[in-house]
């Protein structure tokens, strides 16, 4: 059953050239496309059922024994991360089918690739290896996000590719540091090779595993390393845009593997060596995510940074590493996936319906479908900023309470109700200006745009019906990711699942 | 050669940041292959410098090298190669459409409102 595993990686990687075969049939191209995107969903369905009994299981590509080849593992956090892609990714691909994927050349082509990347950064039991899936995963969203061309993209796309080149480069470096001192880097075998690491080389540890951190901050958008979102995202087409809703989550994951698996209490001299740095920068992503969420002046700059805003929360819990922050943080994460993905495509029906005032917050004449977008963005605004009873609340209830036996306690609630107050504002002011001011504007209602889809609102409405669903079945969800973070907090079984049994272990020879 | 390898990887590092902390794209550019270069001769380096010692099974070898290392230098030349074919032509894409090759003045402001709905 293990082989299962590789099915995630393994779909989009086939679909993606037989999609380059089909581009001259633009209607068969997107129906694979949607083909295989439901195939993705079935298949990480299953791997989520496969992983829901606690066991971890991995995979051998070319069963090479483990510390050597490169191992593929399943457990209850990776089969999480990529079930909420796949449902992500459904999502997308409708949304982008109606319409965004005329615009330029291969976007299915390289949403598929994107795909692979993810979902083989969340699979890859490997460092190395999530660094060529990270790699897999960027070169697409280089392809996503220039997607329909135009001189703002290639601005913001020029300074999102320089940005992310410097994030590779450091990775390397981290990684070479790392395998200098270890002699590998399989990261099972890692968790138990750093701990044995000479006092000689502690310093070099230690530089490595924070660059390293570095590396994921750049990723998870943590500030000071966050400028490069807002312009990327802001400039990317919707669909693209809600698909890098995930990104963000991608190096929260990474932040959240390494640094329990690798780094965890018990790695000696790099020990828990992430965490005092999380917690005052994620502090920091709060206040400048409001901040920015209040200034903004067009709704999907003001989606921006509420997503930056979002990823502050969602670490301030990661900084904890203890079960009950990692539970609210998976909690967390899966909310403000979903709820970003919705905003970013709701953003641009509602420019779509404003004729020239597109999606910038100034009173315009009344929008067409207003009471259905309204109603739409009322939801999505109350899920984002955390009001009750949407999942943002739940969310947001649940890392306060893990923050309780912190010392800065105090900081961290002050932080994170005051920062939330001020998202409530930006959000109410951004509804207020777009739904109600609109009313008092003399001039014809827009027309609908031409052709008028039901399809596009569908997929925004299945992705906040999704909050809401988090929201109602928040007992059973949390319930599993409470198992999925004692998981993590106890890698034994991830380290026996890949090396076997502890006797084993021992075969592989530190380096000379 | 310990000392020639670590100031190259140092240099290298040095002229590559100076280069990409530059204003205009061309610089930038040539920064970041400078970095890749660098990290490229670092995670060589990883593996210990060893003289006359083959990384694959030789029969008159009395010993190895790492071979790793090398196996991941080739994998990231790979991937920086392609990086870098990319980042040139999204300048000079870049510079054709904007006429301006300056990456410090911060992306076009908002297009006109037509250009994301026909874009």
């Amino acid at each position: 059953m293990s082989s299962w595993i590789v099915a995630p990686i393994l779909i989009p990687a086939l679909t993606a050239p037989l999609l380059l075969l089909t581009r001259r049939a633009p209607n068969l191209q997107r129906r694979t496309s949607l083909a295989a995107v439901a195939l993705l969903l079935v298949a990480s369905i299953g791997v989520f059922m496969l992983a829901t009994d606690g066991m971890v299981r991995s995979y051998r590509l070319g069963d090479w024994p483990a510390p050597f080849g490169i191992v593929l593992v399943l457990d209850r956090l990776s089969a999480t991360m990529v079930l909420l892609t796949a449902v992500l990714a459904s999502a997308v691909a409708i949304y982008a089918s109606n319409g965004w994927d005329e615009k330029g050349h291969h976007f299915h082509p390289i949403l598929q690739f994107q795909l692979m990347g993810i979902n083989g950064a969340f699979l890859t039991g490997d460092v190395f290896n999530l660094f060529v899936f990270f790699e897999v995963m960027l070169i697409a969203s280089y392809g996503l996000l220039l997607h329909g061309g135009g001189p703002r993209r290639l601005g913001a796309g020029f300074q999102y590719v320089a940005i992310n080149l410097i994030g590779s480069t450091l990775f390397l470096f981290a990684v070479g540091l790392i395998y200098g001192v270890t002699g590998t880097l399989n990261m099972a075998d890692l968790a138990g090779k750093v701990a044995q690491v000479p006092a000689a080389d502690a310093a070099l540890l230690r530089t490595g595993a924070l660059l390293l951190f570095l590396v994921f901050a750049i990723k998870a958008a943590l500030v000071p390393l966050h400028w490069w979102l807002p312009t990327a995202y802001a400039a990317a087409p919707a669909p693209s845009a809600a698909l890098f809703a995930i990104m963000t989550k991608v190096g929260a994951y990474s932040i959240i593997r390494v640094f329990t698996l690798v780094f965890g209490p018990e790695a000696g001299f790099a020990a828990n060596i992430a965490a005092p740095w999380i917690m005052p920068a994620a502090l920091a992503t709060l206040a400048i995510g409001a901040v920015g969420v209040l200034a903004s002046r067009v709704l999907v700059d003001l989606v921006c940074f509420a997503i930056v805003w979002s990823m502050g929360s969602l670490l301030v819990a990661v900084a904890l590493f203890d079960v009950t922050g990692l539970t609210a943080a998976l909690y967390y994460t899966l909310h403000s996936t979903l709820i970003g993905a919705a905003l970013f495509l709701l953003s641009d029906l509602i420019a779509r319906r404003r004729g020239r005032w597109r999606d910038d917050l100034e009173p315009s004449p009344v929008m067409a479908q207003a009471p259905l977008m309204g109603a739409l963005f009322f939801l999505a605004a109350i899920a984002m900023s955390g009001l009750p009873p949407l999942s943002g609340f739940i969310g947001k209830i649940m890392i306060l309470d893990a923050t309780r036996p912190s010392g800065a306690v105090g900081w961290i609630w002050a932080v994170v109700l005051a920062t939330s107050l001020v998202v409530i504002l930006g959000f109410s002011r951004a509804g207020t200006t777009l739904f109600w001011k609109s009313e008092a504007v003399a001039g014809e209602p827009e027309p609908m745009p031409q052709p008028a889809r039901a399809m596009p609102v569908m997929a925004a409405a299945a992705l906040v019906a999704g909050t809401v669903l988090l929201s109602l079945w928040a007992g059973p969800v949390t319930r599993h990711l409470e198992a999925t973070a004692r998981q993590l907090v106890d890698p034994r079984a991830y380290v026996e699942a890949v090396l076997g049994a502890p006797p084993q272990a021992q075969l592989s020879e530190p380096q000379p | 050669m310990e000392i020639l390898m670590a100031s190259s990887i140092g240099f290298l590092s040095a002229a590559g940041i100076y280069l990409i902390l530059r204003g205009r794209s061309f610089p930038v550019i040539i920064g970041l292959t400078f970095l890749s270069y660098a990290v490229n001769v670092f995670l060589f380096a990883m593996g210990r410098l060893a003289v006359d010692e083959p990384p694959i099974i030789a029969y008159d070898a009395a010993r190895y090298t790492d071979p790793l290392p090398q196996a991941l230098v080739l994998t990231a030349i790979v991937i920086s190669f392609g990086m870098t074919a990319l980042i040139v032509v999204l300048a000079l894409r870049g510079y054709l459409e904007t006429g301006s090759d300056r990456v410090d003045q911060g992306v076009p402001k908002m297009e006109p409102a037509e250009e994301r709905l026909t874009s």
